[in-house]
């Protein structure tokens, strides 16, 4: 059965399942402007909320005096924490295990911080209102230095005052949140204590930001005759708010529906729950009228949940050949004033314990402190798996410091480091168990395909010309190898809220053989529609055109955790391949019975079951269903349905090699990239193109943050990237032409063997960048500088190396 | 990002324009492409109860060039002046400079007498006219007047145009001998680093004049006597441009912002003179 004769060539085209780069089924809509955003949503008699927010960064605040605003015409009312407090909605529990005012309650701790919610008729009236409101504020020591937090007498969070017991362990300090730690600390000092070679380092993962296109906002809708809610925003996980809404308002969860229409993106920047979604809802339940709450670019650059922020210490130690006996990591983390990090419960630090990388390291020790400061709440997960991000340029940095010490070529460290073949299933030091990998051939393909010993050739004469006053330009060869862990996650240790990190799909077939499917992720740009469809048009014979996907109402899908750490195909998707057997598993007793045999009788080909030695007698899917519902089939209820609640055994882990090319001009600072190569390995492929897409993406949003795009505050606390004139966004005209190439290592534990492919790009091309200007520079005795390599960073870098005169 | 109320004229004549900023003085602006002034206005940084746009306002969109004399209208985009092949074969430095501003959306809107006019030390235009010697004619209740682009900018967002003046057009002499408009950005759409508008004549390989103006590194634009008088006379060669950039170090000011701190951007200053002027003088002997 299994020859393509053209027949079933066809028969397997005509289905556009894996392996097949169908076009988009999303973008005719948002190419014709035809998507429905947040914003998008107007309701009859809908008010507009606008937040007031501190300019100071640490205040007292001693007064709010709403009278000039309640005065305009078309306000209808400011809300303080006063107003929330009898709800008991002035503060709200965060992902993280803390708490986090929704509106000031006696104090801001960081600029931007939401003081008091104005709700008018209009949006233009709501923005005069705000700035009618009067507050007084008393200025308070600012702190933006996670070292000088902890050694502060400033209390920067009094409602916590006492509690030396944090949501994971002990308080070291009034500013100190939580330290966590994995692995062997004696065993690894031992290690380093001991070792041939050891190499330092101590690097700044600088604070940045998601910054989707499209800004954070809900619309609320409290109907008090049946007592419904319905509230629609820019949710990456919308099952979770309702459960979160429910938790906090009272309202029973079945009276609410949330629901995610169109996401212009989110990039971790939408799993949290904002003060403006708290807002909305509670002004809708006091007005009776639908409240909007959509916020400006300013407003999502310097309030909602920004990224990285991770000072690293790390310790690597090898033999004098080069292999890797140990790796010890410190890290002070800035989580600003509330931690309100978007990590699975028991991880306060994410991921961050995958910090070994690619490599075969016997021992290693990780510790993370989280620290208060007087910057904006967040930590989420830009376009990565929790703090992977952080992890893999640590190990990535520390292996290019390593081959310095060891004046080793970088590429040959990696490789005589790497975890084998067939060492997988392979448990690292800091205990994941890494599901599949062929790192070798990977990293020789990459080599191999960019010339690397030609490339390293090049660059010794280009050291050379320079030296001889010939060029001011120097060549840099970035590497990087990276594994992600992603697919969050197994429920016995993954769980958000106490809700376990499963996923799911329920898939309803129609009687004229089409069908849809409803899953509990939800889509931000990703192509959910187009690709969930793949999986389900193999599984189940259908054609993907005839497969309608649908996410994001809460009232209508089943039960998720959203989409966020590239876990929607290794968890959802498994998820929609196992309902799709479920399908095929009743369609099979159907056809059986259709063609008068056993049900062992009949196989499944393509896009339909056919007897098994007789191919010309068989049944199509399409008919199959059709006698699913116009026919009583004798001991199989009517009807062809099924639903799948998918707990992974295991994460998933892609991996990539990444070669980034860049010449640069000593004199501007300016970098040049001159080649990017990307090989992917994200296991089973299901859509060629919409890979490529994502690693674009991805590439660019990494591009973005090694070379310039930061959140950055001065001593007192003011942001200084709060508009994208300083907040670096790069455009086509900024970003390099990409190579992507792939090699095929499927997860041996998930039902069609995907990984996961959104975030691999960001994830590896951040250190393929940083290490592409560090390298320019390694002939010359820099041993590392941190992100960004903005202009200025990198001319600073040549000055202090001395090559300006 | 939301403006604060204002209201909104349209008005059709030059006469009308004057005597509605005359009746609302500094409560009244003109507006042109909008470019600049509608994201102050969005970020409640500039407050404009009266907006007047130019747009209906006939005459104000030519370019003329007559003889040895050019005139760009006030409301001529950047973008009319890349397309323009008469201009850009008689004045090349427009094009290139225009090019250099924003991207393709923005320049669309955004005009001549808008960059000129704002005052903001990071537009790129007044630097250029600078560069050009050009004259900037206004038009207020007591009639016109000029006043030459070199004198024209006071401080950040002052300069010595009246609340009730509107700029009609600029102009200048038909630019000789080798230009260069050499920006450094951070990225499409940003504002220079450091950037630098040169023109130099060549006369049997000597310079036989030269003009040089910088951007963004000081309040307002900068043009530089000395670093053109230090090449005056040369042969343009490597110490003649480093007095030339030495000269003008001395007249830049630059202050630290995102873009980096004073030490970088006067390095940087100097880079871009550098370049500007040696690739100025290539084109010299490359036209001789
Ligand atoms: C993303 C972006 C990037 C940009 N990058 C650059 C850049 O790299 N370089 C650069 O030079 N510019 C840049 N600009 C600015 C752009 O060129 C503006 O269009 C220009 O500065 C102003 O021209 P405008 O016609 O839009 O003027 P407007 O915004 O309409 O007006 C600007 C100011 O000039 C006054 N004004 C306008 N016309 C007249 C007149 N005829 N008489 C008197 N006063 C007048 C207005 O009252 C206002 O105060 C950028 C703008 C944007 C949005």
């Amino acid at each position: 059965m299994n020859d393509m004769t053209p027949d079933r060539e066809e028969r397997s085209a005509n289905l556009k399942g894996m392996g097949c780069s169908r076009k988009r089924v999303e973008d005719a809509r948002f190419t014709q402007g035809k998507g429905n955003y947040v914003d998008d949503i107007k309701l009859p008699g809908m008010l507009h909320g606008d937040f007031v927010r501190s300019p100071y960064a640490h205040a007292k605040v001693v007064s709010v005096n709403k009278e000039a605003a309640l005065a305009l015409p078309g306000v209808v009312a400011v809300l303080t924490a006063e107003d929330l407090a009898p709800l008991n909605l002035h503060w709200m529990p965060t992902l993280a295990g803390d708490k986090q005012m929704v509106l000031a309650d006696g104090k801001v701790l960081f600029q931007g911080q939401e003081v008091a919610f104005v709700v008018a008729s209009d949006r233009y009236i709501a923005a005069d209102a705000v700035e009618l409101v009067e507050v007084e504020y008393e200025e308070l020591p600012v702190i933006t230095d996670p070292f000088e937090s902890l050694k502060s007498d400033v209390v920067l969070r009094p409602d916590l005052d006492g509690q030396t017991e944090g949501a994971h362990g002990p308080r070291k300090h009034h500013n100190h949140i939580f330290t966590w730690e994995q692995g062997d600390e004696a065993g690894t000092n031992q290690v380093l204590d001991n070792a041939e070679v050891v190499a330092e380092e101590t690097m700044y993962y600088h604070r940045t930001h998601p910054c989707p296109l499209e800004t954070c906002g809900s619309v609320a809708s409290m109907d008090k005759v049946n007592g419904k809610l319905t509230l629609w925003g820019t949710f990456q996980a919308p099952h979770v708010v309702r459960t979160v809404a429910s938790l906090l308002s009272g309202i029973e969860e079945h009276n609410i529906r949330v629901v995610s229409p169109d996401i212009g993106g989110g990039f971790g920047n939408k799993v949290g729950v904002y003060p403006g979604y708290v807002c909305s809802i509670v002004a809708s339940i006091v007005t009776g009228v639908p409240v909007k709450w959509v916020e400006d670019r300013m407003e999502n650059l310097m309030s909602t949940a920004f990224a990285r922020d991770y000072h690293m210490t790390g310790k690597i130690s090898a033999t004098k050949e080069g292999k890797i006996t140990g790796l010890h990591c410190h890290v002070t983390a800035d989580h600003g004033g509330f931690d309100a990090c978007a990590d699975p419960t028991k991880f306060p630090a994410g991921f961050m314990n995958i910090c070994t990388g690619s490599y075969d390291i016997p021992v290693a020790y990780l510790a993370v402190d989280g620290v208060y400061t007087n910057k904006a709440p967040g930590g989420v997960s830009y376009r990565c798996s929790f703090r992977v991000t952080e992890a893999v340029y640590f190990i990535e940095r520390m292996i290019e410091v390593l081959a310095i010490e060891l004046d080793m070529d970088a590429a040959e460290l990696r490789r005589i480091n790497f975890i084998k073949k067939e060492q997988f299933p392979y448990t690292a030091a800091l205990g994941w168990e890494y599901d599949s990998g062929d790192y070798h051939t990977a990293w020789d393909k990459a080599l191999k395909t960019v010339d690397y010993d030609g490339l390293r050739k090049e660059q010794a004469e280009r050291v050379e010309a320079f030296k001889r006053g010939e060029t001011r330009k120097l060549m840099g060869i970035g590497l990087t190898f990276f594994t992600e862990i992603v697919g969050a996650g197994p429920v016995k240790n993954c769980d958000i809220l106490g809700m376990g990190m499963f996923d799911s799909c329920e898939i309803r077939i129609h009687p004229t053989g089409s069908a849809i499917a409803r899953l509990g992720t939800i889509s931000q740009g990703q192509g959910h529609a187009t690709t969930f469809a793949q999986i389900l048009a193999s599984e189940i014979g259908i054609s993907a055109d005839s497969i309608t996907i649908e996410e994001g109402d809460t009232d209508t899908a089943p039960y998720g955790l959203g989409t966020y750490g590239s876990r929607s195909t290794p968890v959802a998707g498994a998820a929609t391949a196992m309902a799709g057997r479920k399908i095929r598993a009743k369609a099979q007793m159907i056809a059986a019975y259709l063609l008068e045999v056993h049900d062992d009788d009949v196989e499944f080909d393509i896009d339909r079951f056919v007897v098994k030695g007789a191919p010309e007698k068989f049944k199509t899917m399409k008919e199959i269903a059709y006698a699913a519902y116009n026919q009583a089939i004798p001991g199989i209820e009517p009807g062809l349905e099924a639903v799948s609640y998918y707990d992974p055994p295991n994460m998933t882990y892609p991996f990539g090699a990444y070669v980034c090319v860049m010449d640069i001009d000593v004199d501007t600072g300016v970098p040049e990239i001159r080649r990017f190569y990307a090989l992917d390995d994200c296991g089973t492929r299901i859509n060629p193109m919409i890979i490529e897409g994502q690693i674009h993406g991805g590439l660019t949003e990494a591009l973005a943050v090694a070379l310039g795009q930061e959140i950055a505050y001065d001593d007192i606390g003011n942001v200084k990237t709060g508009t994208l004139m300083d907040f670096f966004l790069p455009t086509a005209w900024e970003v390099p032409n990409y190579e992507t190439d792939y090699t095929v290592t499927p997860s041996p534990h998930h039902p069609i063997g995907a990984k996961g492919v959104g975030e691999s790009p960001h994830v590896g091309g951040v250190p393929c960048f940083s290490n592409a200007v560090q390298d320019a520079f390694r002939a010359f005795g820099l041993r590392h500088t941190n992100m960004p390599h903005d202009h200025w960073r990198i001319w600073q870098t040549a000055n202090k190396l001395g090559l300006h005169e | 990002m939301i403006p604060a109320a204002f209201d909104y004229y349209r008005p059709e004549t030059m006469d009308d324009v004057i005597a509605i900023l005359q009746e609302h003085g500094d409560d009244a602006r003109v507006m042109a492409g909008g470019h600049s002034l509608i994201p102050m206005m969005k970020l409640r940084m500039a407050d404009v109860p009266h907006l007047i746009d130019l747009q209906a306002i006939d005459g104000l969109s030519d370019i003329t060039i007559e003889g040895n004399r050019i005139t760009l209208g006030a409301m001529v985009t950047q973008h009319d002046l890349i397309a323009h092949d008469g201009l850009t074969a008689a004045a090349p430095i427009l094009q290139e400079t225009a090019l250099q501003i924003a991207d393709p959306q923005v320049r669309y809107m955004g005009t001549v007498g808008g960059n000129v006019a704002n005052g903001d030390p990071g537009n790129d235009m007044p630097g250029l006219m600078q560069c050009l010697d050009a004259t900037i004619n206004l038009i207020g209740p007591d009639g016109a007047r000029s006043v030459a682009a070199r004198d024209y900018y006071e401080s950040a967002y002052m300069t010595a145009r009246e609340d009730d003046e509107v700029l009609v057009s600029v102009s200048f002499d038909t630019p000789s001998g080798g230009h260069a408009y050499e920006k450094q950005k951070r990225k499409i759409g940003d504002y220079a680093t450091a950037a630098a508008a040169v023109q130099i004549a060549n006369s049997g390989g000597i310079v036989a004049s030269a003009s040089i103006a910088m951007t963004n590194l000081s309040d307002v634009p900068v043009w530089s006597d000395d670093a053109a008088k230090a090449l005056i006379g040369t042969s343009c060669d490597a110490d003649a441009v480093k007095a030339a950039v030495a000269a003008m170090l001395g007249d830049i000011d630059p202050s630290e912002d995102n873009r980096g701190p004073v030490a970088f951007k006067r390095h940087v200053a100097g880079v871009i003179l550098t370049r500007a002027i040696t690739r100025a003088w290539s084109r010299t002997t490359s036209r001789a």
